[in-house]
């Protein structure tokens, strides 16, 4: 085995096609007789659908298909299935799609669309989620009673409310008898737009038999197939999913997106492929946003910094639709501790129907927003004690021993130094010019999935020596391809570059639940070693046999099947590929193939009424981002000068990578820190596009010091834990701590923008906070 | 009325009619067959679909195939010469300038415009040349860091 593989910069495995411009993309492919799809969307947030007259589209020259809601009633969704296809009787948002059509042109598609006449009776409608929850609020989902879902969600009948996540650890109130002192805050986020540059595409086709065949743009290929052989009642062998390079994901390609009413339509097309290609406007609107949170934390503590009580209301603003948005709100709920040891907490984590663009997970699931609110809170608590904020979060660092907001006690973890490798990078403590601020912030992020998310591997091995790992994680641009390609070689003892990783395809590659959760490392990682080990092992079997040698005596190195004790008793991997040639001709065994599998152990419900239990997830990953500013208080502009981000990720499988992952995510939380806010009027997204939504630029990068511990997980592959997503969570409160510190004013709702500097310290000069 | 154009791409010369709304990027990516420049806003917002037009970087969703008259384009396949990598896309694999990919032929193109004007940029004239390129996933260092390396190689 070549150790050296483990930990070693790999450089990635799709370089040179993306390159040379010649790795495909769902937008680069194109099929003989293709259609082209268009969606027509609602104009109203909320309405009742009187009458829609498709008879003129369809008499549109090259107008192939027209699909409305009367064509398929279906529902679709994830964990709460709330979703029409295409809106049935209401619309519930602005862009909510209300017909499709396919045509021979995307010009002609969008012509038809115009000739669609749809009569609306305009609905009341609510934009907020106070509003939504006020007693007399319209409703937006009369039949939630009645919808399909997983039992873990828990909505509150003839509400807005599509899940109540509920925390009672302990007696909260007391706790804040215990406590010394308290403090409430309320923090705000808005929606935000993943931003990915490739946008949401798809083709779908249905051939002769009735099976489809999908190639999308997708992170969950399997989910996609799922989701889809649900909705329209068809055998899920029936359908197919296929998923080339995906340009960004960041959550926003999860679950299903745009394939829902591209099947519809490509139903009806005459077994044509259909190709729908959203508009950067659609992107922004249309695909899942991340959610809006209003989140009042209440938190007592004693005089030292301990933290004794801490009451939680989280507000989601869920938009339309909730079947993806239920979990980010339930994650919220059992991560609500955040990185420390609360002894006493009450949490409720609401998930709220409201006019708004539909929500859904987004690179931290709800971590980004909730640490937004947690780590400003310790903030103040240390301020308040006039304690040192690095130290006020070493006392109260979750830690080996102590427990989670569901009860459960807490092993391997290595915050504590995070916290300090972070503070030495930032250079906490030195001297440090006027208006030059530091911050830290510190978070935690465990993958938030079902109890069987399970992963599987297939390895075969070719005549050359070489091997071809089939999985379904879909290269998104973390690196999945290079990371379980090492892993493959290291088991294998071929070198890298002997391995070729399959691009998803469902009808031939092996079962992944989604490539989200930052899991693919770990869960598809233990699947793909299986897989080796297992093909490993039928190599080494048929070697031992032709020299001779017992097995165990054998290894495998650079594409060698040998001895341990004498490298010239060898055969090479390329010549036991397809079996085991004997001296007399004749031949044993047969092609090597390794199958692996995975599912993570243990994972159990939580009381619905306590949310206490023994195991919630599989796994967190612990992290700590430390920041430096300069705030000029003229223009109120705040300059982040330097990132300091230090993460426990059980080990580093790529160090390339793992820095790569950790700069993205570093500005992306800048960006979303300082510019990014979906500007919503009355339901309607105000800013879809680049001109008009900010994201960082070249311009922006900040000086980075990324540092790693490295405290194995007993079942992660070589120790390692997911990290993906972790790496924008704390970027937000850590430059709004540092801001505090540089002037003396607290931020409390992103994005940081200049206006709300100048607005804060002008009541700061008042004598206000 | 289709009109008859004539310009040069990565070398080689092409005749072919277009009409007068069609954009550049569908004539590369559609008749083209060249995928390479992506479309990602269809605005000029985001810079995936940058190709040089006579060395110089436009991006190919704002310009009319008609304007290619008479123009040498070059997009992301004809950067490499003869199987040799151009350097650039040398120094991006090495820093694993990429993650996606999806931004990668515009700011390759971006980079190489500006390397051939300015075979020496300071840090701050690549970020300046490379700020209508977006992108999600990689912060730009390790961006910044290739094409710095790349210059640095060339001269
Ligand atoms: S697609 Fe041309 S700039 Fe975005
Ligand atoms: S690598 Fe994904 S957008 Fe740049």
């Amino acid at each position: 085995m070549t150790q050296s593989l483990i930990g070693a910069s790999v450089p990635r495995k799709d370089a040179l096609e993306k390159v040379t411009g010649t790795a495909r993309y769902v937008g680069d492919l194109s099929m003989p007789n293709m259609l082209h799809a268009r969606i027509l969307r609602s104009p109203f947030p909320h309405a009742r659908i009187r009458s829609i007259d498709v008879s003129k589209a369809r008499r549109l020259p090259g107008v192939k298909a027209v699909v409305t809601g009367r064509d398929f009633p279906n529902f679709i969704g994830l964990y709460l299935v709330d979703r029409n296809i295409f809106a049935v009787d209401k619309v519930r948002y602005i862009g909510d799609p209300v017909a499709g059509v396919a045509a021979v042109s995307p010009q002609v598609a969008e012509e038809a669309l115009k000739l669609i006449e749809v009569e609306y009776e305009e609905l009341p409608a609510v934009f907020d989620p106070f509003s939504a929850m006020a007693p007399d609020a319209p409703l937006i989902h009369e039949n939630l009673h009645q919808y399909k879902l997983v039992p873990v969600y828990f909505p509150i009948p003839h509400t807005n409310v599509a899940n109540h996540m509920k925390i009672r650890k302990g007696d909260v109130e007391e706790g804040f008898r215990l406590s010394d002192e308290i403090i409430e805050g309320t923090y705000h986020v808005p929606q935000m737009q993943h931003c990915q540059i490739e946008p949401h595409t798809a083709i779908a086709q249905v051939d002769a038999t009735g099976k489809v065949t999908v190639w999308s743009s997708c992170q969950s290929p399997n989910a996609v197939r799922k989701l889809l052989a649900v909705a329209f009642d068809i055998p899920v062998g029936k359908v197919r999913v296929i998923t080339p390079y995906v340009g960004g994901g960041f959550g926003g390609k999860a679950g299903v997106t745009l394939e829902g009413v591209l099947t519809a339509i490509a139903m009806k097309a005459g077994g044509r492929p259909v190709k729908l290609v959203y508009s950067r406007e659609e992107v922004f609107r249309d695909t899942m946003v991340r959610q809006g949170l209003v989140a009042k934390i209440k938190t007592g503590f004693k005089k030292d910094g301990r933290l004794v009580a801490q009451q939680a209301e989280l507000y989601w603003d869920a938009g339309a639709y909730c079947e993806y948005g239920v979990n980010i709100v339930r994650a919220a709920g059992y991560s609500s501790a955040g990185p420390y040891y609360i002894p006493y907490m009450k949490t409720d984590s609401y998930c709220i129907y409201t006019n708004n663009p539909a929500g859904g997970p987004f690179r931290g699931f709800g971590m980004g927003e909730l640490h937004w609110a947690l780590d400003q809170q310790m903030d103040r608590i240390a301020h308040h004690l006039s304690m040192d904020p690095v130290e006020v979060r070493l006392i109260n660092a979750a830690r080996d021993g102590t427990t989670t907001a569901t009860g459960e006690v807490l092993k391997d973890i290595g915050l504590t130094k995070c916290i300090n490798e972070a503070a030495r990078q930032i250079g906490w403590g030195t001297p440090k010019n006027p208006l030059t601020g530091r911050g830290i912030a510190c978070m935690v992020k465990a993958p938030a999935m079902p109890g069987n998310a399970s992963s599987a591997a297939f390895i075969k091995i070719n005549e050359d020596g070489s091997a071809n790992l089939l999985i379904t994680a879909t290269e998104i641009g973390q690196g999945a391809d290079t990371a379980l390609a090492q892993i493959a070689a290291h088991e294998l003892g071929l070198p890298v570059d002997k391995v070729t990783v399959s691009l998803p395809d469902t009808d031939y590659t092996p079962y992944e639940w989604q490539t989200v959760a930052s899991r693919i490392t770990y869960s598809a990682g233990n699947a793909v070693i299986a897989a080796a080990r297992d093909a490993r092992n039928q190599l080494i079997t048929m070697a031992g046999e032709g020299l001779g040698i017992p097995a165990d005596q054998l290894t495998i190195t650079d594409g060698v099947v040998h001895a341990v004790n004498d490298p010239a008793k060898a055969i090479r991997v390329a010549d036991l590929a397809l079996g085991l040639n004997l001296p007399n001709g004749s031949a044993r065994y047969g092609p090597v193939m390794g199958r692996g599998h995975f599912i993570p152990e243990g994972i159990e419900g939580l009381d619905p009424e306590t949310g206490q239990g023994k195991k919630a997830v599989s796994h967190w990953t612990f992290g700590v981002q430390a920041a430096e500013v300069e705030v000029d208080p003229e223009t109120g502009r705040v300059d982040v000068k330097k990132i300091a981000a230090v993460y426990d990720i059980g080990k580093v499988i790529n160090p390339l990578l793992a820095a790569g992952q950790t700069e993205g995510g570093i500005v992306q939380g800048l960006s979303v820190a300082l510019y990014e806010q979906l500007q919503l009027q009355r339901g309607r997204v105000m800013n879809p596009s680049f001109v008009d939504y900010k994201i960082a630029t070249a311009a922006d990068t900040p000086e980075m010091a990324i540092g790693f511990v490295e405290t194995p997980l007993a079942d992660g592959p070589y120790g390692a834990r997911g990290f993906a997503e972790h790496t924008m969570v704390p970027t937000a409160p850590a430059i709004a701590n540092a801001v505090y510190d540089a002037i003396g004013v607290r931020i409390t709702d992103l994005p940081i923008t200049p206006e709300k500097v100048l607005a804060a310290l002008r009541s700061k000069g008042k004598g206000g906070e | 009325m289709p009109e008859k154009i004539r310009f040069t791409v990565n070398g080689d010369v092409v005749e072919m009619a277009v009409e007068h709304h069609q954009r550049l990027l569908d004539v590369l990516r559609e008749d083209l067959a060249l995928t390479g420049a992506k479309e990602g806003c269809g605005g000029g917002e985001c810079g995936a679909c940058t190709v040089l037009m006579d060395n110089e970087p436009v991006n190919a969703c704002l310009v009319l195939a008609v304007e290619a008259d008479g123009r040498e384009i070059i997009t992301i396949e004809g950067l490499a010469r003869e199987n040799c990598l151009d350097p650039l896309q040398e120094a991006f694999i090495e820093h694993a300038a990429l993650q996606c990919g999806f931004c990668t032929p515009g700011m390759i193109l971006s980079a190489k415009a500006l390397l051939l004007r300015n075979p020496n940029p300071t840090e701050a004239e690549v970020k300046e040349a490379l700020s209508g390129n977006l992108c999600r996933c990689t912060g730009y260092k390790s961006i910044v860091d290739a094409v710095l390396a790349a210059a640095e190689k060339q001269s």
